[in-house]
């Protein structure tokens, strides 16, 4: 039985330390783990629980990133609960592993710290290893701060184990600004966290003799597109689920989460969407705007990057006139990934908004509140204009001359 | 314990159907004997993980398995880490009484060609040993990749061509020694590490029950030649693998916690290379007169490396 952990109603907790402690509460059975800045410490928290009791699990600490997803596929496959974290290149030496574990349906819980991907090589944070993710079949859940680090991390077991999901499901935070920087967070006491986690129930058991399972098998043309189109399915199908555990999880902690998260959005003229820390700067440069200048700004953000919400994006931008997307990663000559994800769900409205495209914050550079206000009023200015009057694409906050790309064809 | 005891080869050779018949591997292929040796010499609950190859892409091809137990195959690279993790959740589960069946003894086997052991999984097999895992590692060594078309690996001799390690009127083929493996994973500190070939069946089951019994990693490097790649008639597998033995081309020996080292065959004649080499399509080539230098230098590392292991048997070290 595992040692009591002294817990205070409110904790100073940075996002690292908040994950570790979901993991604590969920008593994590395996970690298979390597370290990677600015993740290292949700696993060290782990390995210390392990080494004074707090959890009865097994460390294991492997040679690289590549090792640490591959044991905790053997270790998801064994029944159990499983959990791991990494950043950036630890992300990417993982990616083969990622689509193994997910066409296995297997409800790893990964806790991604988000950071730059080299080169150059930069510890700091934005969102190139997130969007590295995308296509790899797992849940994707982006938490704004520590507090929500931890929430969305308990919401991740309940979420990957059910039955109907049997998904893995990664938990994003940025790297430094969420995961290094100490906040309040107001935890579950440990016995209503575990209830809410609920035990371990395996299915497909490689430790139950009863019934030999055979895990990943070939398959080639006359089963492959099978496999992949249930494999969609089961994402697409997992959108209620994640509902239904974030209603549970409101009644338990009183904290409300939504797939889509919308602020200031019920008469809002003109939009962010944003992912991450970001959001919260957005959100105060809105309501600023709203007071200062009358600006009706709102802000969606997305909480739930995959399964992309798109009916939820759609609803909440449809009556807006002009949205702007932020995009934490390089577009890589394209527009950003995060664009084309909002462009494709603002398709088919009837009342489509402009909406341009803000490459930001590359490598941890700061996204401030007047950035976000200038952003706004860009915005206002195509709204009242009834086109797209600057490039489509910019860079914002890069030093030296501005950078922009596409022009709208005017009238 | 349940190991099971081998009297005869009718009586074990049809001990315990776990590994059905209807794969898709090559008439003739050792992968498929060496396996069955493994699972009919313990009736115990196997957990058996393998990675990419000619054994993973022929025994268990959607919707049909030949795996009768616990069976999970992830990537080319890390099979072994995959049964690592699965025995790390065994030692948690059990602490925790969540198993099914708490008591009944499980053993944890990865199966790796030699592709996949030498060379992209090494670090996967070097760190999975190092932490001490219980389980055994058996290589599947026909020395290429087979899988892929037969291509060069750490484990060609010299001398051989292979698709990426051409022979031709400038190559006599494969350039640069084998690999040591089984001393490098003796020097991992494994406990009982072992050479074993086909042939000599009951010594290569035994060799598995060591591993089985023994707590920690082990590690075993099994001779499997391959028709397929190494040109020679499907039926002659058996034939092949004793002109592999007898000429010490694959010694058979045991190294136990790094130090003891026993030899556990040694061939009453032993043959000459050239005629292992002769009886196969891979080294034809170096049977033209300006490519006797390089049958003479395999000869000489076999010889040394013979003097090597008897010396090492007797000084136990
Ligand atoms: C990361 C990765 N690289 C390359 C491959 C292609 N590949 C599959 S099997 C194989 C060769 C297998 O050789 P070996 O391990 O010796 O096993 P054998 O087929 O000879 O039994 C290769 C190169 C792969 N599946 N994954
Ligand atoms: S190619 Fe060689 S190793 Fe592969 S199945 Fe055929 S004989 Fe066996």
């Amino acid at each position: 039985m595992a040692e009591k952990y002294d817990l205070q109603e409110r904790e100073v907790w940075d996002g690292n330390f908040a994950a570790s402690q979901a993991l604590r509460q969920a008593q994590v059975d395996v970690v298979a783990a390597y370290p990677i800045t600015p993740s290292t410490p949700i696993v060290e928290n782990y390995g210390n629980y392990v080494a004074n009791g707090y959890i009865d699990g097994e460390f294991v600490m492997v040679e690289s990133e590549h090792a640490a997803m591959s044991g905790c596929v053997g270790a998801s496959a064994a029944g159990g609960r499983v959990s791991t974290a990494t950043s950036s290149q630890g992300f990417a030496l993982m990616a083969e592993v990622l689509y193994q574990a997910s066409g296995m349906r297997l409800p790893i819980v990964l806790n991604v710290v988000n950071r730059a991907l080299a080169s150059p090589l930069n510890v700091r944070g934005d969102h190139a290893d997130m969007y590295l993710g995308r296509d790899s079949g797992w849940i994707q859940l982006d938490a704004f701060n520590a507090q929500e680090a931890y929430d969305l991390a308990l919401c991740a077991f309940r979420i990957g184990e059910n039955h109907n999901v049997r998904l893995p499901v990664m938990v994003h935070q940025d790297g430094f600004i969420t995961s290094h920087t100490a906040q309040n967070v107001y935890p579950l006491a440990d016995e209503v966290a575990y209830n809410f986690v609920g035990d371990f129930q395996p299915v497909d058991d490689m430790l139950d003799f009863s019934r030999p399972v055979t895990y990943g098998a070939q398959t080639e043309e006359d089963w492959h597109f099978e496999h992949k189109a249930r494999q969609h399915k089961a994402l697409m199908d997992s959108r209620p689920i994640i509902d239904e555990v974030f209603a549970d999880f409101e009644k338990v902690s009183g904290r409300k989460y939504n797939r889509v998260e919308t602020y200031d959005m019920e008469d809002a003229e003109v939009a962010i969407v944003a992912l991450g820390t970001t959001v919260e700067t957005a959100r105060v440069a809105a309501k600023e705007l709203r007071a200062e200048e009358g600006i009706k700004a709102g802000v969606v953000a997305i909480r739930c990057f995959r399964p992309f919400p798109f009916d939820n994006v759609r609803d909440a931008l449809e009556n807006v006139k002009s949205v702007a997307v932020l995009d934490r990663s390089s577009p890589g000559g394209a527009m950003g990934a995060f664009f084309n994800e909002v462009s494709a769900a603002l398709y088919t409205t009837a009342n489509r908004p402009l909406v341009t495209n803000f490459i930001y914050g590359l490598g941890g550079r700061d996204f401030s509140i007047a950035e976000a206000k200038r952003i706004f009023k860009e915005q206002k200015a195509h709204a009242d204009a009834g086109y797209i009057t600057t490039d489509i694409q910019q860079f914002s906050g890069l030093r030296g001359p501005t950078l922009g790309f596409f022009q709208t064809k005017r009238g | 314990m349940a190991i099971t005891s081998i009297k005869n080869l009718k009586d074990f050779s049809t001990n315990n159907d776990r590994f059905e018949g209807a794969h898709t591997l090559c008439p003739g292929c050792a992968h498929s004997m060496i396996v069955r040796e493994l699972m009919n010499c313990t009736d115990d609950n196997l957990v058996i993980s393998t990675n990419t190859g000619c054994l993973e892409v022929s025994t268990a091809v959607y919707p049909f398995t030949s795996w009768d137990t616990s069976w999970i195959h992830i990537g080319f690279e890390n099979a072994a880490t995959a049964v690592s993790g699965a025995e790390a959740m065994h030692k948690a589960r059990k602490r925790k009484g969540t198993l099914k069946d708490n008591d009944a003894p499980v053993k944890f086997v990865a199966f790796g060609g030699d592709g996949s052991t030498f060379d992209i999984g090494f670090q996967w097999l070097s760190g999975a040993v190092e932490r001490g895992h219980d389980f055994t590692y058996i290589c599947l060594d026909n020395e290429n990749y087979a899988n892929t078309g037969g291509q060069r690996s750490s484990a060609t001799p010299i001398g051989a061509t292979t698709s990426t390690a051409q022979a031709g009127s400038h190559s006599y083929g494969k350039k640069e020694k084998k690999k040591d493996i089984v001393a490098i994973m003796a020097a991992h500190g494994a406990p009982y590490v072992a050479q074993l070939a086909p042939n000599k069946w009951k010594s290569m089951a035994k060799g598995f029950q060591k591993a089985l019994e023994t707590e920690g990693p082990c590690f075993i490097n099994t001779v499997s030649p391959c028709c397929t790649e190494w040109k020679f008639d499907p039926k002659d597998t058996i034939g092949i693998t004793d002109l592999a033995t007898d000429s010490l081309m694959f010694p058979v020996y045991e190294i136990i916690d790094g130090h003891e080292l026993n030899i556990l065959y040694r061939p009453k004649n032993i043959i000459t290379v050239e005629e292992y080499m002769g009886a196969q399509g891979r080294y034809k080539h170096l049977f033209k007169p300006e490519y006797r230098h390089v049958i003479d230098q395999v000869q000489k590392d076999v010889n040394e490396y013979w003097d090597y292991l008897q010396r090492r048997e007797e000084a136990r070290v």
